[in-house]
């Protein structure tokens, strides 16, 4: 009896190491639907797979330096993954942009944003919604905005941080905070916006919120990891990026 | 010493344990005296819910909260009708969160206080002409002293040491949700290790502390002849 669950517990706890063709990948919360369905893709064309983790890029980046078992990373920005590099925790020349971020100003309620954005400077609200800016690339584009509108000092009270884009759109989602600032891929849904409102933050008003992958140290030999990098890049692939609302 | 933002988080989190346990202190007393006095069979169903914080994790607590207190929400429907607005992203809202992350913690040693002085001494008060409100004030109220002590620092440093819950009710703004264990998670986020130590080492000082003063007094308190 001893012996047998011994061995059960050996197996359950050796399981994880004897898979192969099995890749690693973080993922930046915003590009948590679009990765679903890339690599639902993905598995069908090439027959690896690949285990997704969301979460905030600051968070991914301080696991990655503290040895966490990624083989990809699918940053929201392009800062990290250099940084990364540049330690020597990435593949040197495995780095490239998969997607440019969109940023959109929300609400869950129809008509309360309006096509312009107006919304901001009436002021008709308690509560702002953005990602932090300190760790959210997202974040930090939408107090651009907000500077660039010259709104940041009139709606500094209003505004309530989510700790990463995931959380700012659950905020406006549950209708706590009236409207937010969060990725247009959050709220498409089939090519459209999904539900409430929005305003669709044109490029100038934000630096471009370009999005790297890269291969990770542990990920050089991985042949699935490569071939997914590889598989970013293809037209499939692109045509499901762009249709959430990435430029 | 500080960095002034780490200040206000302190400031501001030693404010929010200070209500919250004072709360609890309040509203734990009455619902501990009944469960340890009755024999009703709703007894267990409450046990259970007034437990369910200590198993569940704090992002279903604070799931919930959120959409509770939100403005389709039960609670958000009722603060609005008062007028109040609604309750996520402020300072009233994280203090009713906290008291339900820990109302276990406080209710739980007053009950088993309670449970502890036994019939014999509150009927022999009964025969001595005292009425169930003397008896409550003037022999399980004292008796029951290190139970309530328990209770308010196991409160207090409880919600202190609070997080999850905070996260997904507070929105992070500074002076209003931003407590200690939130600013020490954004600092960490953002690579500021040095800062993180600063409050973190501070965090684990204070818990040791007052865990440790606590079980000296417990101590104290049990050790006849001391």
């Amino acid at each position: 009896m001893i012996r047998r669950t011994l061995l059960a517990l050996a197996l359950l706890l050796l399981s994880p190491l004897v898979r192969a063709d099995e890749v690693q990948v973080a993922v930046a919360s915003n590009f948590a639907a679009p990765m679903k369905a890339i690599v639902a893709e993905f598995g069908k064309a090439t027959g690896h797979k690949a285990q997704l983790s969301f979460g905030a890029t600051g968070k991914f980046y301080a696991q990655i330096r503290n040895g966490a078992p990624f083989h990809v990373f699918l940053s929201a920005d392009d800062e990290t993954p250099a940084k990364l590099e540049q330690e020597g925790l990435a593949e040197p020349g495995s780095r490239f942009t998969y997607a440019v971020g969109t940023l959109a100003l929300w609400s869950a309620r129809p008509d309360f944003v309006d096509a312009k954005g107006e919304v901001l400077s009436r002021g008709t609200f308690a509560h702002l919604a953005i990602a932090n800016p300190k760790l959210a690339p997202y974040g930090a584009a939408a107090m651009e905005t907000l500077d660039k509108l010259g709104l940041t000092s009139t709606l500094q009270a209003k505004l309530v941080q989510g700790e990463n884009i995931a959380q700012t759109h659950q905020f406006v989602g549950s209708g706590n905070a009236e409207l937010g600032f969060v990725a247009l891929s959050q709220i498409m849904k089939d090519g459209r916006i999904g539900a409430g409102s929005a305003w669709i933050v044109p490029a100038e008003m934000h630096r471009p919120i370009r999005q790297d992958a890269v291969i990770l140290a542990s990920g050089r030999d991985n042949a699935a990891a490569n071939a997914l990098l590889r598989f970013l890049r293809s037209r499939p692939a692109q045509a499901i990026i762009r249709s959430y609302g990435y430029r | 010493m500080f960095a002034a933002a780490n200040l206000d988080a302190i400031l501001l989190t030693a404010k929010l344990a200070s209500v919250v346990t004072l709360l609890l202190l309040l509203i734990g007393t009455p619902i501990a005296w009944w469960l340890a006095n009755t024999r009703s069979r709703l007894k267990p169903p409450l046990e259970a819910i007034v437990a369910l914080p200590i198993v569940l994790p704090p992002s279903v607590l604070g799931f919930y909260l959120l959409v509770a207190m939100g403005p389709h929400g039960p609670v958000g429907q009722v603060t609005q009708a008062l007028g109040l607005g609604t309750l996520p992203f402020t300072f009233t809202g994280l203090v009713v969160a906290s008291v339900f992350y820990s109302l276990p913690f406080v209710v739980q040693p007053i009950q088993n206080a309670f449970a502890a002085i036994g019939p014999g001494l509150l009927e022999a008060a009964a025969t001595l002409r005292a009425t169930p409100r003397d008896r409550f004030f003037t022999v399980a109220l004292p008796l029951a002293r290190p139970g309530f002590i328990t209770a308010a620092v196991l409160g207090f440093a409880h919600t202190v040491g609070e997080f999850g819950v905070v996260l997904m009710v507070g929105g992070n703004i500074p002076g209003q949700t931003r407590v200690v264990s939130v600013q020490i998670y954004d600092h960490v986020e953002a690579l500021e290790y040095g800062q993180a130590h600063e409050l973190a080492i501070l965090l684990m000082g204070f818990s040791f502390v007052t865990l440790f003063l606590l079980y000296a007094f417990n101590r104290r308190a049990t050790v006849p002849g001391t």
